[in-house]
């Protein structure tokens, strides 16, 4: 491990945890713009973020140590998560120690905890909530791994950066597997973000919830770790979007100067990420609950189409 | 009246809708629903009224609408011990819940009902308190006592409970919604409402006849026009006062401007229900001009207050009159414009369409009124039905469908909107000359009137009795209290997260039906 590298995994970290609230911020001020409303200051986010670890937590009574814990594990992941995604600099020490296959599993294990968290209270929201999002959960996952796959194909590796490195580098080449699984890594992450058309993340109906029905419990401190959890897993999944199919701008190992020179380019590309994320929220209305399935069927056959297509000869 | 099988001699109220009223006795009460029921009429309103004092006993009154106006039967009850009246509910179901709400607020009993539990009492006041009897001030406060209201329970295999509210996540009135649920598949839904008692009947027995309409006003905020109207038409059939034609138009343009209002409301409000913001947004920012324009105009957002005994308190100028036609002509074009992106976004209509179904069929037997009646089949109106002043002149049509889903009633919605809008163009440009307000005749001491009102909601109704010049009693009834009852078939065999927008496409009034 070089000290460049202990650098660059450093500022990764920190600066995914600074500027997840600013990717909410920024896709809530684009959605309100295109609905022609006034838009919420950028820094709502943060603000909320202060305002709620200086609130008192509330706990319901028959809360288990589980419904303590979970907000920090959730947390942990994500945080975790983003400093595995190479955003900055493909010079990542954490990288070898988690591959795409180990990412997956990673979201899946703080759904888990927070998911059981839910059910915890016992409340009729919870579980409910709880159901719906493991619903979700087990047909995103594996439409999630086909994405991952079909990019390790190319670069035979499932290392994270080793596919940065392989699709970044190489002359530019279209691949179709990859326009598939563009296609279907964007609905998977419209679902496991539970932004419009699967969840609406502004709702305040509390029987359409799935997300926030899960952390409807949470006050203070645990909900801001939960929000700010949620706000990372958004940047996370935007960074693996941007690493898997926009790659370029990214710093290497043997360059750790260029770090410095990838931040403007990444808020960049989540600045125009997050605003067609905004767009596709404003034109879609909320779809039927058991219309998921179908959406994500979708999106897992996309995803399958696009490793079958990188098989076809010639392809 | 062709209730010709019941015997019993009808008397005309005075007014511009076609209202009789009779005092019935018991086996005629008891024959009424089957009579009404064979020539298509309806049941709008059941109340009771205390008349220990006048002639010894209590009463109890059922409303039913027919083709040939309103028959308002009264049956005297002479036991003032244990009161109590043949039940109508088996026949009329929508009658079952003001039956239930008659016995907590004044202890009358409707024999032989199926349900008696209670309805607007939440152990706020003891089992033997009736706040609505005469010697009770109304005043009276009572610690509260722990109830535990009987659901009715689901069993099976999978069969879970959800409860919500009667506090919810959004700004809402308070109402509690017990669903039985299997998956997110709904296989009852149980209401209880009454958490926004506020004694209205009562302080009407306090209030001044000439003040009463700005309490009528404030049954329900969003029908305020309709209620004030039917208030005043009672006092006015009362007083055998007849208002200038000016006044009568007046009303109908603040009548068509709330309708409006409400509708451009919810359509928004159903969008936003389905994640679409962007309707909420258009359409909060046209209800928004609307309003402002009635501020400007009428002095009130809500045009509170405006419909007063005798008349109305505003006038309308040439200047007002052309504000008003250009705003109809902006919002007319832009409405429709949402309307094209409404129907044409395969995501919203995929939520609207056969959601919350309430087939004509159900419809007739249980009695959905009003907008989501017109929805489902059900083809009253009483602006068509009976056209009193202006409406004999403006010709309106009526909006039908009979697909009775969140479709069809947003369907309804939006061509009531265009309907009203050019009813308004209308009105404006016919507006009678003349004076808005006339002053009422001195009111006699003692007299018995209705008044009858189209809200945006459905049929408004307000019967008073007068006894030594003070309101002896004042009933208002809410369309809700017909539409509650049909909310918790519509929801079943749905998906639970698609209640929220069920419930939206009917709104129904909490607080109207829980005075």
């Amino acid at each position: 491990m070089s000290w460049s590298g202990l650098f660059s995994q450093l500022l990764e970290i920190a600066v995914a945890l600074l500027l997840a609230p600013l990717l909410t911020g920024w896709v809530n001020q684009c959605r309100a713009w295109l609905q022609n409303k006034s838009a919420p200051s950028l820094m709502l986010q943060y603000r909320m973020l202060r305002k709620l670890f200086h609130k008192e937590s509330v706990v319901a009574e028959h809360a288990s140590p589980l419904f303590r814990a979970a907000p920090y594990i959730v947390f942990g992941c994500m945080a975790l998560a983003s400093g595995i995604i190479p955003t900055l600099s493909t010079d990542l020490p954490l990288s070898p120690a988690a591959d795409a296959i180990a990412l997956v599993g990673l979201f899946a294990f703080a759904r888990v905890f927070i998911s059981l968290a839910a059910m915890d209270i016992g409340t009729a929201f919870g579980t409910m909530g709880a159901r719906r999002e493991m619903l979700i959960g087990f047909l995103a996952e594996p439409a999630l791994l086909m994405v991952l796959f079909s990019a390790s194909l190319i670069t035979q590796s499932t290392s994270l950066t080793g596919i940065v490195e392989t699709l970044a580098h190489g002359k530019f080449t279209i691949y179709p597997s990859m326009a598939f699984a563009g296609v279907a890594f964007t609905l998977v992450s419209l679902a496991e973000n539970a932004r419009v058309p699967v969840d609406n993340p502004s709702t305040h109906l509390e029987l359409t919830m799935i997300h926030e029905a899960l952390i409807l419990e949470y006050s203070g401190r645990h909900l801001a770790l939960i929000e700010w959890a949620g706000s990372l897993k958004m940047f996370a999944y935007s960074c693996i979007g941007l690493a898997l199919f926009f790659p370029w701008g990214m710093a290497e190992v043997d360059a750790p100067g260029a770090t410095i020179l990838a931040l403007p380019v990444l808020v960049f590309k989540l600045a125009i990420g997050g605003a067609l994320l905004a767009l596709i929220e404003t034109v879609s209305a909320k779809m039927r609950i058991f219309r998921v399935p179908e959406f994500l069927a979708t999106a897992f056959m996309l995803a399958v189409i696009g490793m079958l297509v990188h098989f076809l000869p010639g392809a | 009246m062709p209730l010709v099988a019941l015997d019993c001699r009808f008397e005309t109220l005075p007014g511009p809708l076609p209202m009789q009223r009779a005092t019935v006795t018991r086996e005629q009460w008891r024959a009424a629903p089957a009579a009404v029921a064979e020539v298509g009429g309806r049941l709008v309103s059941l109340w009771g009224s205390d008349r220990r004092g006048l002639d010894g006993g209590f009463a109890v009154s059922a409303a039913y609408a027919l083709a040939e106006g309103l028959a308002w039967l009264s049956l005297p009850i002479a036991d003032a011990a244990q009161p109590s009246y043949p039940d109508i509910a088996r026949a009329f179901p929508a009658a079952g819940r003001m039956q239930r709400a008659c016995r907590d607020l004044l202890g009358l009993v409707a024999e032989d009902a199926v349900d008696q539990r209670p309805w607007l009492r939440h152990g706020a006041w003891p089992e033997d308190y009736f706040p609505l009897r005469r010697e009770h001030g109304g005043l009276e406060s009572f610690a509260a006592t722990p109830e535990s209201y009987p659901f009715v329970r689901v069993e099976g295999d999978g069969v879970h409970e959800i409860a919500v509210g009667p506090v919810h996540a959004g700004i809402i009135e308070p109402g509690h919604f017990r669903f039985a649920v299997v998956g997110e598949r709904v296989l009852r839904l149980e209401q209880h409402l009454g958490y926004t008692h506020k004694g209205i009947e009562k302080l009407f027995e306090s209030t001044a006849p000439l003040d009463g309409h700005r309490l009528a006003g404030r049954v329900s905020g969003d029908s305020t026009v309709a209620y004030a109207w039917a208030y005043c038409m009672a006092l006015e059939s009362i007083a055998a006062c007849r208002i200038s034609p000016r006044a009568s138009w007046l009303r109908a343009l603040l009548l068509e401007r709330e309708r409006v209002a409400n509708h451009l409301g919810d359509l928004g409000a159903l969008g936003n229900d389905a994640a679409l913001g962007f309707g909420l947004a258009q359409f909060s920012r046209l209800k928004e001009d609307w309003l402002r324009l009635n501020r400007e105009l009428f002095g009130h957002r809500f045009m509170m207050d405006r419909v007063v005994p005798g008349g109305v308190d505003v006038d309308l100028d040439a200047a007002g009159g052309e504000g008003i036609r250009r705003q109809c002509d902006a919002i007319e074009a832009e409405v429709r414009t949402l309307k094209e992106i409404y129907e044409g976004h395969g995501g919203l209509q995929d939520r609207f369409l056969t959601t919350g179904r309430v087939s004509p069929q159900l419809a007739g037997q249980l009695g959905l009124c009003g907008m989501a009646g017109r929805a489902s089949g059900e083809a009253s109106d009483l602006r068509m039905d009976f056209p009193w002043v202006p409406y004999d002149e403006l010709q309106a049509t009526m909006a039908s469908h009979r697909n009775g889903d969140v479709a069809a009633r947003v369907t309804v919605r939006f061509e009531e909107i265009f309907e009203s809008l050019r009813l308004i163009r209308e009105i404006v440009a016919r507006l009678p000359q003349g004076t808005p307000l006339v002053a009422l005749n001195p009111l006699p001491a003692n007299g018995i009137g209705a008044g009858w009102i189209e809200g945006w909601r459905g049929d408004v109704l307000v019967t008073m009795e007068l006894e030594a010049g003070a309101i002896r009693r004042c009933h208002c009834h809410d369309p809700s209290w017909q539409n509650w009852p049909l909310l918790e078939h519509a929801v079943m065999d749905n998906i639970v997260p698609d209640f929220p927008l069920i419930n939206k496409s009917f709104n129904l009034s909490y607080s109207g039906q829980d005075l």
